[in-house]
């Protein structure tokens, strides 16, 4: 009997998904967006993508190194929000303003909640927004980015349709607009987006509830104009928004139900920004305010245990 | 240490009704956009506490016990009527800076609760003393809040230039998460060197001997309210 036996408590049942290869897929789903990005606004864009990465993960690394906690920077969290980050910024920004939004992401909105898993915030959007508060002259200056060959003036589309302007739908799927690095192809954004679902790392739940709402929303409030919300939901950061920032598994919820809801929320939210608000674009606050509603989400929709519960006589 | 130095001390250091006992954090985290904001706001407080602890503690023994936190309010509430008006005749810029937090004076729990804790138990030299240190405790927090927030969020410090053209404002800090960012980064290094703290527990320690010790929910002062309150 040279067999070993072993004995364990549960789980019995294993599962391959580690951290690391879970973050490994959606570092690849980003990389159609990027690579279109850098063709598309050149090299300043690239060197944001690096510089991001690099801050993130370096500051991870100094924060554990100087809290003597485990280096935990090979399991790619950090350099996935770091090109989330990046993705988010515009094209022509000075490289130390995502490099200071990649050490708050990692170090305050992430670490000194615990770390992996506890923060209560996407550290990335919340970054994005620390950033977009401190220096809204240069994270809404669009104005400078080159387009191929040509240099295009001025306003997003977002901007356009909120001045009531008409925008190309064609150029705003291929991604041929002023925008941030990451946000404004639409195919390789879907391209990213498919592999993720095909992976399975994402479910499609939450990105459709939440661009279906939003797609709702803004046909209903918008003036029933089919065209106009077709350009909203193509336009911005909708698409990134939905399929790789409102999907982030530790700040959405995991019920199914609670999905559902928070995908309403997110819609409501940032049509009512959109509509509203007094900047054209919302979807990092609509993203990181409902990221605040979830525990409350979850507590709402939490499923009845096994044997708990039924009918009582 | 003599008795009139320590009680300086005490509000500065040891008791610092922002660092260490936390209290008064709202017009703290509003008012402190700059230093001079900060230091016009402790100033005034500083005044309403010194001249209200004097008159409290004068009037202690005269002072029914039931009727002893309404009589506290009308106290301060006249200090803080005339430093409203003096201010907004002398020094009309800070005063419209400041707002309603100068007539917010009046509900600083910092002024109520040395009132209750410390004027209405000792003399009025040595209530004038407490006063003066604890405004300055609190005066000196808001200075050292408003310069960091002025500086990493405006580039100066008492409006002077201190940083280089180079330098981008992040103008975060002078908006209102700022405050909440410099107050915890401020509370988390007193932690770090040890110092006195109300997230630390030494506060609660060393403050036994002390007429406040920091720690509200075993104050004699706070079972006496709830009872009150039944």
């Amino acid at each position: 009997m040279g067999k070993l036996f072993n004995v364990s408590s549960s789980p019995h049942v294993r599962d391959r998904i580690t951290t690391q290869n879970l973050m490994f897929d959606v570092v690849i789903a980003m990389i159609p967006a990027s690579v279109y990005g850098v063709w598309q606004f050149g090299f300043n864009a690239l060197l944001v993508l690096v510089a991001t990465v690099v801050a993130c993960v370096l500051s991870e690394y100094v924060y554990e190194k100087l809290m003597k906690k485990p280096i935990t920077i090979t399991d790619g969290s950090a350099v996935v929000t770091g090109m989330i980050l990046a993705l988010n910024m515009p094209p022509e920004i000075p490289v130390w303003i995502p490099m200071l939004g990649g050490v708050f992401a990692i170090v305050v909105v992430k670490q000194l909640y615990g770390g992996l898993g506890q923060n209560f915030m996407n550290p990335a959007l919340a970054a994005r927004c620390f950033l977009l508060i401190s220096f809204a002259g240069f994270m809404n200056d669009f104005s400078a980015a080159s387009i191929g060959f040509d240099s295009v003036s001025g306003a997003t589309p977002l901007a356009q349709l909120r001045a009531g302007q008409e925008v190309d739908l064609a150029a705003l799927v291929i991604g041929r607009i002023p925008g941030t690095i990451g946000e404004v192809s639409v195919i390789a954004l879907l391209i990213g987006a498919v592999y993720m679902i095909v992976r399975k790392v994402i479910s499609p739940r939450i990105p459709l509830i939440y661009i279906g709402t939003v797609a709702v929303f803004i046909f209903v409030f918008g003036g029933f104009d089919v065209t106009y919300t077709l350009s909203e939901i193509c336009a911005g950061g909708l698409i990134f928004g939905a399929f790789f920032m409102a999907t982030d598994y530790v700040t959405s919820p995991l019920t199914v139900k609670g999905q559902v809801v928070y995908g309403i929320i997110l819609g409501v939210l940032t049509g009512t920004f959109r509509l509203w608000g007094a900047s054209p674009e919302g979807v990092s606050y609509a993203i990181i305010l409902s990221n605040l509603l979830v525990p409350l989400i979850e507590k709402a929709t939490l499923p009845t245990a096994f044997g708990k519960g039924g009918s009582k006589k | 240490m003599n008795k009139y130095i320590e009680r300086i001390y005490n509000g500065i250091w040891k008791e610092n009704p922002i660092f260490v006992q936390m209290l008064g954090l709202c017009p703290t985290l509003a008012v402190t956009t700059s230093a001079i904001n900060g230091l016009g706001m402790g100033l005034s407080t500083t005044a309403v506490l010194v001249a209200a602890n004097i008159l409290i503690a004068a009037l202690r023994k005269i002072i029914p016990d039931g009727v002893r936190l309404p009589a506290e309010i009308v106290v301060v509430a006249s200090f803080v009527t005339i430093v409203d008006m003096l201010m907004e005749g002398f020094v009309p810029s800070l005063y419209s800076s400041l707002g309603l937090y100068i007539p917010l004076i009046v509900v600083n729990c910092i002024i109520l609760g040395r009132a209750e804790a410390y004027a209405m138990k000792n003399g009025p030299i040595l209530s004038a003393f407490d006063g003066i240190g604890m405004g300055l405790g609190f005066t000196i927090a808001l200075v050292l809040i408003g310069s960091f927030r002025e500086i990493l969020g405006a580039g100066t410090i008492f409006g002077v230039t201190v940083t280089p053209a180079s330098y981008q404002p992040i103008s975060i800090f002078i908006l209102a998460p700022g405050a909440f960012f410099v107050l915890a980064g401020l509370t988390a290094l007193q932690n770090k060197l040890k110092a006195p703290s109300a997230t630390n527990g030494s506060a609660k320690k060393k403050g036994k001997k002390s007429a406040c010790s920091g720690d509200c929910l075993s104050c004699a002062g706070h079972v006496e309210e709830s009872k009150e309150e039944k």
